[in-house]
């Protein structure tokens, strides 16, 4: 009976139907039950709260270890455990990184509702850091944990690379917003070096990006937190507006020098009593010229940004699909792509496609107009920071870049509310140096 | 009020006015939308990614892009529309003469379909999850030919739920969505 039927069905249904009775359910005359089909349930929605949970509780126990208890020892153990829970066991999703993209896509589009849990994974890192300073970077961030566990022999690199190459994070961020609004890509998702780390599976070339990021992070401390992190920019923001902030000693600096190598961020600014260290003409010269420059550096970045919104528009599936009906018209040998295949049967006009696309094309230039702007802002003012000298007396962290890891707090021979010096603690460190 | 106190008052207000600015994109993201917490049918719950098997074309995609080896898609069998035919086209390769169970003739490249004899003229397929690699082979085959009750879906006890399926950013139907955690499958099948 199957035989005859599917000749017949062959000739009838060239082409993909989906789901057509052509045969009828059999009836069983031997009693065969049929098995029901199984269908896993995925993680329950309690987890995803415990997720939270314990996200909230990482936070506020890293803060405290660091302002009240000024404890290395307890952040380092905390960023263990943060990198067993969050990066192995929820082998890096749901991320606080990541949800820059969740936040912008629901931001820009109607479509998208970002999760709950994704929203506060975005927002509740960025409020411990307006309130404790960058306690996530120390030791709730599985990428922050796995990258200090392996800094064994930091070198210090000086004060223009470290701004120079601290551009990229704006670069990186800059794209995932533009991306992430027209509702194109999660490219940090995407180029997440990890995550393959934590899930054991990756490919070839994101293992080889981790690799490298890991060996470079022996010499250079943290890479990917310093040079790539998108969320480290947003975190450093709000780390140099923050209510308190981890203070290298716990009383008065005597100014011993000790903590002056400590960091392996180059994070800590030292002290700088001289008024004017290049002469006043030349550092008044070189203000006003910036701050000339900097309204020059917007326009001209708006202005590249504008001219490369083409580029950034192909990476668009559907900008790409246009642009794959477009080409492959001409050459009608070749088999057709499954996105075309798709696109044909799917029976949505082709001037729907191009109208929609059209619109994508005008998001795309408004937004690397604005995206080209802000990378100019950026590097003005990274520039205006170079160049700056402000007054100060003391060894201390840099709000912006500094992790709040607390390494430096273990060389600070002063001893909290006696003012005494440890002379264990600095004899110990002499002999080091 | 002397220079210390002034920065500090500055401090405090960009403080307070970062606060106020989160405190309205929360605001805007939680009662703007139709289906946000406080908006018209909330879903703004956890959420899974399912592929719609209305719109899978088969291209095969979803055996390598995903970025569990091998891939948390595979073949479903929705056995209420099953025909339990005897020439399967979703378990043979098109043109099989004898009908058995030798290796050459299957469609699956890892014989994953287990076919056994229920009564004449009728044969039960299974899918041996643990060899299936959602290739969609037999989908293809079972849809063209027919009642289409094999479908790929991903399966979430191994799914991942990365933030953006890879599968999904390179299928080239748009098949993939999100959908709510309480109803994590798009199975299709009649009575279902």
């Amino acid at each position: 009976m199957t035989n005859s039927g599917i000749d017949m069905t062959a000739s009838l249904f060239t082409n993909f139907c989906f789901a057509i009775q052509r045969f009828p359910k059999p009836e069983f005359e031997s009693g065969y039950i049929e098995p029901e089909t199984l269908l896993p349930l995925p993680r329950g929605e309690m987890l995803a709260w415990l997720d939270v949970a314990v996200l909230i509780l990482a936070l506020s126990l890293a803060s405290w270890l660091i302002l009240k208890k000024r404890s290395r020892m307890g952040v380092f153990w905390l960023s263990l455990f943060s990198l067993v829970y969050f990066g192995f066991y929820r082998q890096g999703c749901v991320c606080s990184i990541g949800a820059i993209q969740n936040v912008t896509l629901g931001i820009f589009t109607g479509n998208y509702t970002v999760p709950l849990v994704a929203l506060i994974f975005f927002l509740a890192p960025l409020i411990f850091t307006l309130l404790f300073g960058r306690t996530f970077c120390a030791a709730v961030c599985p990428f922050g944990a796995l990258q200090d566990m392996v800094a064994v022999k930091p070198m210090r690199m000086g004060a223009s690379l470290n701004a120079l190459l601290g551009m990229i994070p704006y670069l990186y961020l800059g794209m995932a917003i533009l991306f992430a609004a027209t509702a194109t890509d999660f490219i940090i998702c995407r180029y997440d070096p990890f995550v393959g780390i934590f899930r054991l599976n990756s490919s070839f070339g994101m293992f080889l990006f981790a690799g490298i990021l890991l060996v470079s992070g022996i010499f250079i401390a943290r890479p990917y937190c310093r040079f790539l992190c998108p969320y480290g920019v947003l975190l450093n923001w709000m780390s140099r507006l923050s209510w308190k902030h981890m203070t290298i000693t716990p009383a008065e600096c005597i100014q011993c020098r000790l903590c002056e190598n400590s960091c392996p961020y180059d994070a800590i600014d030292y002290p700088q009593t001289k008024k004017d260290p290049i002469g006043r003409r030349k550092q008044v010269n070189r203000m006003i010229l910036l701050v000339v420059l900097l309204p020059l550096l917007i326009v001209g970045g708006a202005w590249m940004g504008g001219l490369l919104h083409q580029t950034f528009a192909g990476v668009n599936p559907k900008v790409k699909l246009v642009r794959m009906l477009l080409t492959t018209d001409a050459s009608k040998d070749k088999p057709e792509p499954p996105e075309i295949a798709a696109f044909r049967s799917s029976g949505i006009p082709q001037t729907q496609l191009m109208a929609e696309v059209a619109a994508i094309e005008r998001d795309f230039l408004i937004g690397s107009r604005i995206f080209g702007g802000f990378i100019g802002l950026a590097f003005g003012l990274t520039l205006i920071g170079l160049i700056r000298t402000p007054y100060r007396t003391d060894y201390i962290p840099n709000r912006g870049s500094c992790f709040s890891c607390g390494k430096c707090m273990d060389y600070c021979p002063v001893e909290s509310k006696s003012c005494t010096v440890n002379t264990e603690v600095s004899q110990r460190i002499t002999e080091n140096l | 009020m002397d220079k210390q106190s002034r920065r500090k008052f500055i401090r405090m207000a960009v403080r307070g006015a970062i606060l106020g600015g989160m405190a309205i994109v929360t605001g805007d993201l939680l009662f703007r939308q139709e289906g946000s917490l406080f908006g018209k049918n909330r879903k703004s719950g956890p959420t899974v990614w399912q592929l719609d098997p209305a719109k899978c074309i088969q291209c095969g995609r979803c055996a390598t892009e995903c970025v569990k080896t091998p891939s948390a898609v595979k073949c479903t069998h929705a056995y209420s529309m099953c025909g339990y035919c005897n020439l399967c086209s979703g378990y043979f390769k098109p043109g099989t003469k004898t009908l058995d169970t030798g290796g050459e003739k299957q469609l699956c490249p890892t014989s994953a379909i287990k076919r056994t004899f229920v009564e004449d003229p009728f044969y039960e397929y299974t899918i041996d999850e643990a060899l299936c690699i959602g290739c969609g082979k037999c989908v293809k085959g079972c849809g063209a030919f027919g009642n289409g009750s094999l479908q790929l879906q991903v399966q979430h006890h191994i799914c991942d739920n990365c933030n953006e399926c890879s599968i999904a950013r390179n299928c080239p139907a748009d098949a993939y969505r999100r959908v709510p955690l309480t109803d994590p499958y798009l199975l299709k099948g009649f009575g279902m």
